[in-house]
């Protein structure tokens, strides 16, 4: 009877994608000429993992080359072989392959052979070993190590022991496998098992335990460590450890090489290298738990699709309440405000599960910097800050296309050439930095160089070319907008990694999608930063509800500056659709929603209304409005649903008594009021 | 053309249903498994400088839907909202749109050899929409390519590319 493995292989595939990350991730920030011990365990394990998995799950095309690496691995971890950078490309393209072998059998997508091959004989030459066959074939990789690195071993000792039980182990329930997977574990481990000599056959009595284990390791551990392992099994005087003074020769092959004094060829159980199907290798307590569990995404979506409704309800219950004398339901009123507050907790927790940290993006810029640095023949360091900082997960998704088209930009066109740095009394190497900060209720995030920024003429000369609308008089921040047109693109060459023009304006398109904005800042010779700003949630928002004419509005609370009733004399009317207000010394720009909105009965005279001031992209504006109502958190429902999106809007909400309202988009009206 | 619609309405095979309703003097009918409910018509939430057709949004537990007046578009004269007023809620085109109509009245199922094919019309419905003349006992029924009608361009109900709002001049 088989059992059906294939249901459990989305959870190797993605368990293996961790352990290639850490991997990577390990691979990445280590120091050749001084690699910390821990972390070459760490990335020995995780492919020893992996290669368990595969085994387990039927992929022998990965078990082939995980076990090459992580026999590699082994020697490197033991310090029979030094680490060099060059190693480490090699191990990073390891990696790429095995990444590929699992991709194919997850998605069925196309694996390069001949790049898996390459990989191999790369990885057997540095070992100077033969290539692991399929796995039924056991490899030798400890014998052919060169000569002169077995100084290197000095700290390991190879010991004799041999352990002989009492004859009353089995009938105590001991289990040996996990004593010797430990020992195992420890260095390079050989066992054969034995019979005791001079048995009577005919005298044979199954419950009794008549074997000897003799066994062989080569460890940097001490024998006390040894002792250690049998500490619950056997007594002192059960096991005998010796070291032994020759290098271990270890050349494992099936069955040979008998015990002392027995008869019987001893099968040898645990060689450190055997490709055991289920030998995850993981020992307990070493491996970091992270405690987490895995939830499917629908279910987190229906959680936060109910406590929308929720946040509703309340408010339906709060409006219903408002008409109740207080005095009299005094007991209702306390209860609705408790539920009030514990349901705005209750929002924030839905919400912040399906925040993750932005490092799940940012992890992939250091191998990406590394590479294209290289190819670019540029000396580039890539600084994260803020990798904690949480966005909410669909948006971290979406983040990654334009956050790699931002960072090849600075690469390929940031940052100069070592020797124009020079020239330039620059350090030789570059600095990209990438940062995430949360501000307000939006999350930042920037990717700054400190090359040669942008070249306002370029850019302006590739406007006129490209029959934008230009003016020698435009702001520095308006002409770096330029380049989000579309086929916009400065470079002289067209490079396989930028230049193509196609990649601004995608990146402004997608960071719209998500309800966020671009700026661009830059100082020629200095650098350029461009920031991208995106909302935290996009769920539920904080507003003001404001009425114009017979029509309710929601106003984000984030974008609101103040709100205030002019006097006359603050007004300044030059033409009806050109009013300003004056605010502390600011004559900031008069917009009429009930104009806008082609609402009728909208009060006209701003000294009758309400001024709010808001704030987008840098700029203020001062929306006009009959009143203001009142402050409330809303859920934000998609207008484009079942209609489209409407212009000054993002999305509608329902309010307490059941209708709709709209929910104004302050940047969307700044550009309304830039564009007329 | 009419070839074209002939074959639609055969090719459809069976019998079908339809709901059947009035739009001024009109009656018409429109694919039951289209519709979703029939509501009266209530506040309605307007959104600026949309065609005037298109009366607004409502809240129908908890979804934002578009509401027409197919009355406006079809240039009735006398266009009243009260207790008996209707809106069609359907599912089309993967949308939850509702429409108001004057009435609503049976459900009738119409076998093929109910169905004829649509003359050119002059009035109300452009006959691109129409996929036929069903006779239900004494009455003529324009049958209704719902999803065309919503979908076409002239309601400008499905995304755009451009929809800048016009400044009020």
């Amino acid at each position: 009877m088989n059992v059906d493995l294939s249901q459990f292989y989305q959870v190797f595939f993605d368990e293996s994608a961790e352990n290639l990350a850490e991997m990577e991730r390990i691979f990445l920030a280590i120091d050749p000429a001084n690699p910390d011990d821990e972390e070459l365990n760490a990335v020995f394990r995780a492919a020893h993992s992996i290669k368990g998995g595969a085994g387990t799950f039927g992929f022998p095309d990965i078990t082939v080359v995980t076990h090459t690496l992580e026999s590699l691995l082994d020697l490197v971890r033991h310090h029979e072989i030094a680490l060099t950078r060059e190693m480490v490309d090699v191990f990073l393209q390891a990696g790429d392959a095995i990444t590929m072998q699992l991709t194919g059998h997850r998605d069925g997508s196309s694996v390069d052979q001949q790049l898996i091959e390459r990989v191999c004989e790369q990885l057997s030459a540095i070992s100077g070993c033969s290539v692991a066959s399929p796995v039924t074939k056991q490899v030798q990789s400890t014998s052919p190590a060169p000569p002169e690195l077995n100084a290197e071993a000095a700290s390991e000792s190879t010991y004799r022991i041999v352990f002989t039980p009492p004859h009353d182990l089995y009938t105590r329930m001991v289990r040996m496998e996990p004593i010797f997977e430990e020992l195992s574990a420890m260095g390079d481990f050989t066992l054969t098992a034995g019979i005791e000599p001079h048995h009577e056959f005919a005298n044979y009595d199954p419950t009794r335990c008549l074997a000897i284990w003799e066994m062989t390791l080569t460890t940097d551990r001490t024998p006390d460590d040894i002792r250690e392992v049998f500490m619950f099994v056997a007594d002192e005087d059960e096991i005998r450890i010796e070291k032994s003074t020759a290098p271990a020769a270890i050349a494992p092959t099936q069955g040979e090489t008998a015990p002392d004094g027995g008869a019987i060829q001893g099968r040898r159980l645990y060689d450190k290298n055997e490709t055991a199907p289920g030998a995850y290798g993981r020992r307990p307590g070493e491996k970091a738990e992270t405690s987490s569990i895995r939830v499917g995404v629908t279910k987190v979506d229906q959680l936060i699709n109910q406590m929308g409704e929720l946040v509703i309800t309340q408010a339906m219950l709060a409006q219903a309440a408002k008409q109740l004398d207080p005095v009299q339901f005094e007991n209702l009123h306390r209860g609705l405000s408790l539920l009030e507050r514990t349901t705005r907790d209750l929002q924030e927790s839905v919400m912040s599960i399906r925040m993750l940290p932005i490092s799940f993006i940012f992890n992939r810029f250091p191998r990406l910097v590394r590479d294209l640095a290289d190819k670019l023949g540029k000396q580039v360091e890539l600084k994260l800050v803020g990798e904690s900082t949480e966005l909410d997960k669909g948006l971290v998704e979406k983040l990654a296309d334009p956050l790699t088209h931002l960072v090849r930009n600075s690469l390929d066109h940031g940052i100069e050439s070592p020797e124009a740095r020079i020239a330039t009394g620059k350090s030789p190497g570059g600095t990209i930095t990438l940062k995430a900060v949360q501000q307000g209720g939006r999350v930042v995030v920037e990717v700054g160089d400190d090359g040669a920024g942008l070249n306002r003429d370029r850019i302006l000369a590739k406007a006129a070319q490209n029959s934008l609308p230009v003016s020698d008089t435009m702001s520095d921040e308006e002409v770096w907008q330029l380049i989000f047109a579309p086929g916009f693109s400065t470079a002289e060459q067209v490079t396989d990694v930028s230049g193509r023009g196609v990649g601004m304006d995608v990146v402004l398109k997608n960071v719209h999608a998500m309800g966020g904005r671009v700026s661009i800042f830059s100082t020629h010779g200095l650098g350029s930063r461009v920031v991208i700003s995106l909302p935290l949630t996009m769920a539920i928002l904080d507003g003001l509800s404001v009425r114009v004419g017979n029509e309710t509005f929601i106003v984000p609370l984030n974008s609101i500056i103040e709100s205030l009733q002019p006097l006359s004399s603050d007004l300044n009317e030059v033409g009806r659709n050109n009013t300003t207000v004056h605010v502390r010394g600011e004559y900031i720009p008069l917009m009429r929603l009930g104009d806008i909105f082609s609402i009728p009965g909208a009060v006209q005279r701003p000294e009758e209304a309400v001024v709010m001031l808001i704030e987008a992209e840098g700029e203020q504006l001062a929306l006009l409005v009959d009143e203001l109502l009142g402050q409330h958190q809303v859920v934000i429902k998609s207008l484009e649903t079942n209609y489209r999106k409407v212009d000054g809007t993002a999305g509608a909400t329902i309010l307490g008594d059941g209708r709709v309202a709209l929910i104004l988009d302050a940047v969307d009206m700044v550009r309304l009021w830039r564009s007329r | 053309m009419n070839m074209q619609i002939q074959t639609t309405v055969t090719a459809g095979g069976g019998v079908r249903e339809y709901l059947t309703f009035t739009l001024g003097k009109e009656a018409y009918a429109m694919d039951i498994l289209k519709v979703q409910e029939i509501r009266g018509y209530d506040v309605v939430t307007h959104i600026a400088n949309a065609p005037d057709f298109m009366k607004g949004v409502i809240n129908l537990r908890g979804v934002i839907v578009p509401i027409i007046d197919m009355r406006i578009k079809f240039n009735q004269d006398t266009i009243v909202y009260d207790e008996f007023t209707v809106v069609i809620i359907m599912k089309v085109l993967g949308r939850v749109i509702g429409m108001v109509v004057d009435s609503v009245s049976d459900v009738v199922t119409l076998s093929p050899d109910k169905i004829k094919p649509a003359p050119e019309f002059g009035s109300g419905i452009n006959s691109e929409y129409i996929t036929g003349i069903g006779t239900s006992g004494e009455q003529m029924l324009i049958l209704v390519d719902i999803e065309r009608l919503i979908g076409s361009d002239d309601m400008q109900l499905m995304a755009m590319a451009d929809n800048r709002l016009d400044m009020a001049a």
